[in-house]
């Protein structure tokens, strides 16, 4: 497997930094992979832009911050802006497009998700929206299993709130699988 | 056991002041711990910097002679980590309430089983007489030749504020009611503070003319009264003494357990 | 899935050594970049019959862990860069008299307040000469989440075996990153216990008199030998002295346990030296990015390696100095103005072929940062 960077940016509240520890923790304990995952820390615990960057690769990480993402996430128009020139070359840029209006001159696949939109159609509530992206993510890049990421979730929510999050991440799996 | 028992002959004499009130302390402390029966293996007196601070290093029980300031949180390492242990902690005016000010109302605060006591003289001596918080207005001291301009504190009403659940004055003119008095602070369960005036005619009496030592400890017998009495209502310059505070509240190590348990409990 | 394998903060890897270590009471106060840390062990130590306590300030923290240490527990603190600056003082009294305790700093920017949610390697020197007086210090750091937990456990050890306070120097990047960490099975790392006095009670204990082997047996507050503890200069009973013969003694003592003991507390961490011709020395979050470039270049046939160090004080001089002493030039990769660089330069024969890889803009020294320096000592340009 390929050395994956990961960047996934949006506001405080969003659900963006759950999303990429997910991601890492399932690779490394349910996919015995390595994974690093580090955070901008800003002095505001709500609002603002955050960034969270996750590395996965069979091999051993040390550098553990990610200059050029060859997946980029972005969540808000602001986090867009100030992110997709980072974007590797011919790397995929997610986005939702209630969000996040894209230019076309960036040299990446883009992938437009309407995630929120389906989430509050089918599941109607906006907690989930970082587990449909999550869904989308692993999906699009094949990084993960559907399943590691659910083991995960099952650590730390009460068995009451699976059921949503199991529908969010099947969500995003679809949405990309269509797109 | 014999007061003699308690102490560690071998350093005295000890660095005091003739007419120092500290020693009156530390007889009226002995008189209070003999009277207890404890063994010394379970007192541990911890204190900071300063003369008073030095009462330590004199008795036979367990001791830590710190940094200035920092004795009450070094004690609440000691007790919260055995709370079997009694912890009786001396400490200057400048020393518990200058730079120690925010340990001592946070051990109020807490509530944390240690017995402080205040020996109030007004002055820092053993850096050689500036004034402390204290010393009040009006006070001459070596860094207030023009005298001082700061208010004191009233320790009595810092550490009812502060949440001692037992607050205490005397004098070193009355004896028999100071050793009363530190027998029930470390009797007490909870934090205890006794504030003790205490006299220091080395550089507190000569420099605001207050004579000797038999001069100053007069002024204690003559300046102050028991909590609530008739003179107090009619002079109210008058300082009480007396015991001010005395609840039951929670003891700190004894609501820590429950959180052990409440840990455990998950587990 | 294994349970012994976590996913976790570098702070979080702290705590697990230290509750692998033995560690009893924690005293501290929140601050970042070390706040999960006491976060983390206001859960775990009652669960393991510790105790927690949050203090008024640092100040108090750092005294209250010296207290707890005298009953008998293993204790440690947790702080950053401004909180560091106040526990000095108090430090002090622990490296005088004699009080085993761990206290981590988990570095960010400064001086002062300074960037507080960002990177720095600047409390190098801090921990070394930050109280006042002559005196030795023990200081440890380590780059990834595995050795954090080691050399937190080091450190308890360290602090047991020598009767002293062990500074953990992490940084903002270990502290927050997260990655895997193992836990070792219970006795796969050993574990120094605090030594005892076997003198019976009744019989006259010296509490800083060493023994033949120079450690310093103690007896517990509560115990059945009551002695004095001041941060005095004081005689082998633990009572003030100004004698200079005392006073002497203590603290070449206090100096020579530690610094006598420099090649047993070393630890470090050595990648493709055998043939390097340009060695990089670094620690901490900084070694990941160094270690990162000489992966890279090694793969492209250049003769890089690394030398990463985890004891910082006493400085590992003689290993750094053999380690560099083929190395046509020398790195050092670090985030300050250059605090490890001097020990370097002081300790290699020609200080001249010493070079600085820095950083000092909050962010993580990047492996093109070094790569740059390397080309401009190389000769070839940017």
């Amino acid at each position: 497997m390929e050395r994956c960077r990961i960047v996934f940016s949006g506001s405080g509240g969003q659900g963006v930094i759950t999303a990429a520890i997910l991601l890492a923790e399932a690779a490394v304990i349910e996919e015995g992979l390595n994974a690093v995952q580090t955070q901008v820390y800003g002095a505001a615990a709500r609002g603002g832009a955050t960034r969270s960057d996750v590395i996965v690769a069979e091999e051993e990480i040390f550098f553990p911050k990610v200059l050029q993402p060859n997946v980029l996430v972005c969540l808000t128009q602001e986090a867009y802006n100030k992110f997709y020139p980072i974007i590797r070359p011919g790397g995929m840029l997610i986005t939702d497009p209630r969000y996040v209006k894209i230019e076309t001159k960036v040299d990446a696949r883009q992938r437009e998700l309407e995630m929120f939109r389906a989430v509050m159609d089918r599941i109607g509530k906006p907690i989930v929206f970082n587990i449909c992206m999550l869904g989308a993510v692993i999906r699009l890049t094949g990084l993960i299993r559907p399943e590691s990421v659910m083991k995960m979730l099952e650590r730390r929510l009460p068995p009451a709130f699976m059921d949503m999050n199991r529908q969010a991440l099947q969500i995003g799996i679809e949405l990309a699988e269509a797109a | 056991m014999a007061v003699k028992d308690f102490i560690r002959e071998r350093f005295f004499p000890h660095i005091w002041c003739a007419g120092c009130g500290h020693g009156i302390v530390l007889n009226s402390l002995l008189r209070a711990v003999e009277s207890l029966g404890m063994s010394k293996n379970e007192i541990v007196m911890v204190s900071g910097i300063g003369c008073s601070s030095r009462i330590s290093g004199y008795l036979d029980f367990h001791t830590l002679h710190t940094i200035h300031g920092r004795a009450l949180a070094f004690a609440t390492g000691v007790k919260l980590s055995r709370p079997e242990l009694n912890l009786i902690v001396p400490m200057g005016d400048g020393d518990a309430l200058a730079i120690g000010g925010n340990h001592f109302i946070h051990a109020a605060r807490r509530n944390i089983d240690i017995t402080a006591i205040v020996m109030n003289n007004r002055i820092y001596g053993m850096t050689g007489g500036q004034f402390s918080p204290l010393s009040g207005c009006g006070i001459m001291a070596t860094t207030a030749p023009y005298a001082t301009v700061d208010q004191g504190f009233d320790v009595v009403e810092l550490s009812r504020a502060a949440g001692a659940t037992f607050v205490a004055r005397s004098t070193t003119y009355h004896v028999q009611q100071l050793t009363k008095l530190l027998r029930e602070a470390i009797l007490h369960e909870g934090f205890s503070v006794v504030e003790v005036l205490t006299q220091c005619p080395t550089y507190f009496g000569r420099r605001n003319k207050q004579g000797g030592a038999v001069e100053m400890m007069n002024w204690f017998k003559d300046h102050t009264t028991p909590v609530g009495s008739k003179a107090k209502a009619e002079n109210p310059d008058l300082i009480e003494r007396g015991i001010f505070v005395q609840k039951d509240l929670p003891e700190y190590c004894k609501a820590y357990d429950q959180v052990i348990e409440r840990a455990q409990k998950g587990k | 899935m294994k349970s012994n394998v976590k996913f976790v903060q570098g702070n979080e890897a702290c705590v697990e050594g230290a509750i692998y270590a033995g560690l009893k009471f924690f005293a501290g106060y929140p601050i970042t970049p070390s706040t999960e840390i006491a976060e983390a062990l206001s859960a775990r130590l009652p669960q393991v019959g510790g105790k927690f306590i949050q203090m008024e300030d640092e100040i108090a923290s750092m005294c209250a862990i010296i207290g707890a240490s005298l009953t008998g527990h293993k204790v440690m603190t947790a702080t950053s860069g401004p909180g560091f600056s106040l526990k000095q003082e108090a430090l002090g009294y622990a490296v005088m008299a004699e009080i085993p305790c761990v206290v981590v700093n988990v570095q960010r920017g400064g001086p002062s307040t300074g960037n507080p949610t960002h990177v720095a390697q600047g409390d190098v020197m801090q921990a070394r000469w930050g109280t006042h007086g002559d005196h030795a210090i023990v200081a440890m750091t380590a780059s990834n989440h595995q050795d954090v937990f080691a050399v937190t456990v080091e450190a308890f050890n360290i602090a047991e075996t020598y009767r002293t306070p062990v500074v953990l120097l992490f940084d903002e990047v270990v502290g927050h990153m997260r990655e895997k960490l193992v836990i070792p099975a219970p006795g796969e790392i050993p574990l120094v216990e605090r030594l005892h006095t076997s003198v019976p009670g009744g019989v006259d204990y010296h509490p800083y008199l060493p023994r033949e082997d120079g450690r310093l047996p103690m007896s517990d507050f509560g115990g059945v030998h009551r002695y004095n503890v001041t941060g005095l200069f004081h005689d082998m009973w633990g009572f003030p002295s100004d004698n200079p013969g005392v006073v002497h003694g203590l603290l070449r003592h206090l100096v020579d346990k530690i610094e006598n003991n420099t090649y047993q507390m070393a630890r470090y961490k050595e990648f493709c030296l055998e043939d390097a011709d340009t060695v990089l020395v670094s620690y901490g979050s900084s070694a990941r990015s160094a270690l990162h470039v000489v992966r890279n270049r090694r793969a492209r046939g250049e003769r890089l390696g690394l030398l990463e160090l985890q004891t910082l004080w006493p400085f590992p001089a003689a290993i750094v100095r053999e380690k560099c002493a083929r190395a046509r030039s020398v790195v050092v990769v670090e985030m300050n103005t250059g605090q490890i660089m001097r020990e370097v330069k002081a300790a290699v024969s020609d200080p001249e072929r010493v070079f600085l890889a820095n950083r000092i803009d909050g962010t993580l020294i990047t492996p093109t940062d070094i790569r740059n320096i390397l080309r401009l000592i190389q000769g070839r340009g940017v």
